[in-house]
């Protein structure tokens, strides 16, 4: 069986954002992981690696220093890692992405392709379904269990009061919650091989049947018109009472000067 | 794509088992307001399985006419007949907007969709509106400018920033709105629309997955997202015995009990009861921030509250960056307590 799995490095938002003096947000400062869904989804792949046996590839489109996620994921135990990159792929949005990332997909055997459900900069969960839309293959997004069956795939899709059972034919593309697995840590052979192992860096010019119109900024139907930082509605009053009892005071009051009761 | 072409806002009114979702009638509320500065109407696109008894409803909250895609291929949601179905009716009827539910149903179909139509779709949008785009014109390429566009604005970076995307050259313009956000109209009671129905023929092919089992979660009575009051509990409230303590002050209140991802991940509360930005949005008249330490995901979820009450121990926690009324202290020992003053309050009324 061949995997592909779909990672993206991203500014690590859970240990506090920083920012720049001027208010944008400092992403030097910040650490880049390899996205939370995104690793789970390795995870799975791994894991059925360990089950059934099979070639795990990791691919990645971005900067240069993206490698930094596909030598962690080689580290882990993934197989071959591809990079993405080239400057005509700046900008793009969730379109143009899933367009670059399809055009790369297309030159490899695949019997499973798996992403993250979103990433925790961009929060879209867009990319996993239009890859599979692009390539003309099933989508199974927020997958919170994973099973193989022959040439099919069994997998448990999360709903808000519900999961389904859901078994498709292979081809096809999940995308992966974070709860589905904690994934494993890199052991120290496997970073070892890592940083020796080769890095396959892909440009424009691999991507197969891909557009040049719909490529990066230019051929992203979204545009920004306008990026602000958020302006929080800020603190309000915080005590430190001396009993409970003061503290409940307090709510009390603050309760009955609203009219809440 | 001659733009002019595409007309009307369209909306996607998700249904499961065959009951609307309250974001259908969220985002008619919505879809009226966006429809008056563009001189047009507004369009609900119904699909399901024995669905087409739904369509008054969606009338009564402002659709003036109403699509039905009604085969038995639709009867539980799954990504490629819908989508068919979805794009099939883009294809057909070229709306100018088209919105769908940020839900886990439609951040799977919108996507899809707007790839198979070739257009943009942004994402989890929590402000909408009709503007220009530039916002301001390029000096010297005034006539540049588009107007009557669609503004969707969006948080980004667990709602650190926000940014506000356009798409201007392709049609329809696409977003899926956070469930929770923008407001339902008072129903019109006996309100009709004009219901048209459309099959575009479904023939199973490889995208075509098999349901083999729908397993639902016991469901809560009370939906957090329609409660005016939320006592919610985080990993600080220590046990899933211990959240008594919050039903207990909730049940005083006419309150409900939500919670932050950590105490869904650890296994003492459902999902339902989850606030936060892989949750639900929620904006009651008063959230009770207990043991939460305010991860800028659950703040996300919250903090359009209009009162926010933190109880929490550690001083620093970040919850108290956006409550109101922030007490420092002992849960176990405030919550009890406030309980009863509330008992005893309430019953001197």
């Amino acid at each position: 069986m061949k995997i592909v799995v779909c990672i993206k490095q991203v500014p690590d938002t859970k240990g506090g954002v920083k920012f720049n003096p001027d208010g944008t947000l400092d992403r030097a400062a910040m650490l880049a992981i390899m996205n939370p869904d995104d690793k789970a989804g390795l995870e799975a792949a791994l894991r059925l690696k360990d089950q059934y046996g099979a070639e795990v590839t990791v691919l990645t489109m971005g900067l240069p220093k993206a490698t930094d996620v596909l030598r962690e994921a080689l580290a882990m135990g993934a197989d071959k890692g591809i990079l993405v990159t080239d400057r005509v792929l700046g900008g793009a949005d969730t379109w143009a992405t899933s367009t670059t990332i399809a055009g790369a997909i297309r030159n490899l055997e695949y019997d499973l392709i798996i992403t993250g459900r979103q990433a925790i900069d961009g929060d879209t969960a867009q990319v996993g379904p239009q890859i599979a839309e692009h390539l003309g293959i099933p989508v199974i997004s927020y997958a919170q269990d994973i099973k193989i069956d022959g040439d099919k795939v069994i997998v448990q899709r999360q709903y808000d009061d519900r999961y389904h059972v859901l078994e498709a034919k292979m081809p096809c593309l999940i995308t992966a919650l974070s709860e589905l697995n904690d994934p494993r840590y890199m052991t120290p052979g496997g970073i070892f091989d890592a940083c020796k192992a080769e890095i396959t860096t892909w440009g424009r010019a691999d991507l197969k049947d891909v557009d040049d119109s719909n490529l990066g900024l230019a051929g992203s139907p979204t545009k920004i018109a306008k990026a602000s930082d958020k302006v929080r509605k800020g603190a309000g009053e915080k005590v430190v009472p001396e009993s409970p009892e003061e503290g409940v005071a307090y709510i009390v009051g603050k309760l009955k000067e609203k009219h809440v009761i | 794509m001659n733009l002019e072409e595409y007309k009307g806002v369209y909306v996607y009114a998700q249904q499961v088992d065959n009951e609307i979702s309250g974001i259908a009638y969220e985002l008619l509320g919505k879809a009226k307001e966006l429809a008056a500065p563009l001189n047009t109407d507004v369009t609900a696109v119904l699909i399901g399985s024995d669905v087409k008894g739904l369509a008054d409803s969606l009338a009564e909250y402002g659709a003036d006419k109403v699509i039905v895609v009604d085969d038995p291929e639709l009867k539980d949601y799954r990504t490629e007949p819908y989508a068919h179905a979805l794009a099939s009716v883009i294809n057909k009827y070229k709306p100018e907007i088209m919105l769908v539910g940020a839900t886990a149903i439609g951040r799977d179909l919108g996507p899809t969709v707007s790839a198979r139509v070739a257009t943009g779709l942004t994402a989890d949008c929590t402000v909408l509106n009709i503007g220009d785009f530039p916002l301001n014109p390029v000096p010297g390429k005034e006539d540049e400018q588009k107007h009557n566009q669609l503004l969707m604005t969006r948080p980004a970076f667990g709602g650190n920033t926000i940014a506000t995307i356009a798409c201007p050259d392709n049609r329809p313009q696409m977003a899926t709105v956070r469930p929770g956000v923008m407001q339902k109209i008072e129903p019109i009671k006996g309100a009709k629309a004009v219901v048209e129905e459309f099959n575009p023929g479904f023939t199973p092919n490889n995208r075509y997955v098999t349901i083999k089992e729908v397993v639902k979660a016991v469901s809560n009575t009370v939906d957090i997202m329609d409660a005016k009051i939320l006592v919610s509990g985080g990993r600080g409230v220590g046990s899933p015995e211990n959240f008594k303590i919050l039903e207990d002050l909730a049940q005083v209140l006419g309150a409900t009990v939500s919670c932050s991802r950590a105490v869904v991940d650890a296994g003492w509360k459902p999902k339902d009861l989850q606030v936060g930005q892989t949750g639900k949005t929620v904006r009651p008249n008063v959230y009770f921030a207990i043991g939460i330490s305010g991860a800028i995901q659950h703040v996300a979820g919250m903090e359009e509250s209009d009162i926010i009450v933190a109880i929490n121990k550690d001083e620093d926690a970040p919850i108290f960056d956006v409550a109101d009324y922030g007490i420092v202290g002992d849960l176990n020992k405030i919550v009890p307590a406030l309980t009863e003053s509330l008992k005893a309050e309430l019953a001197a009324k």
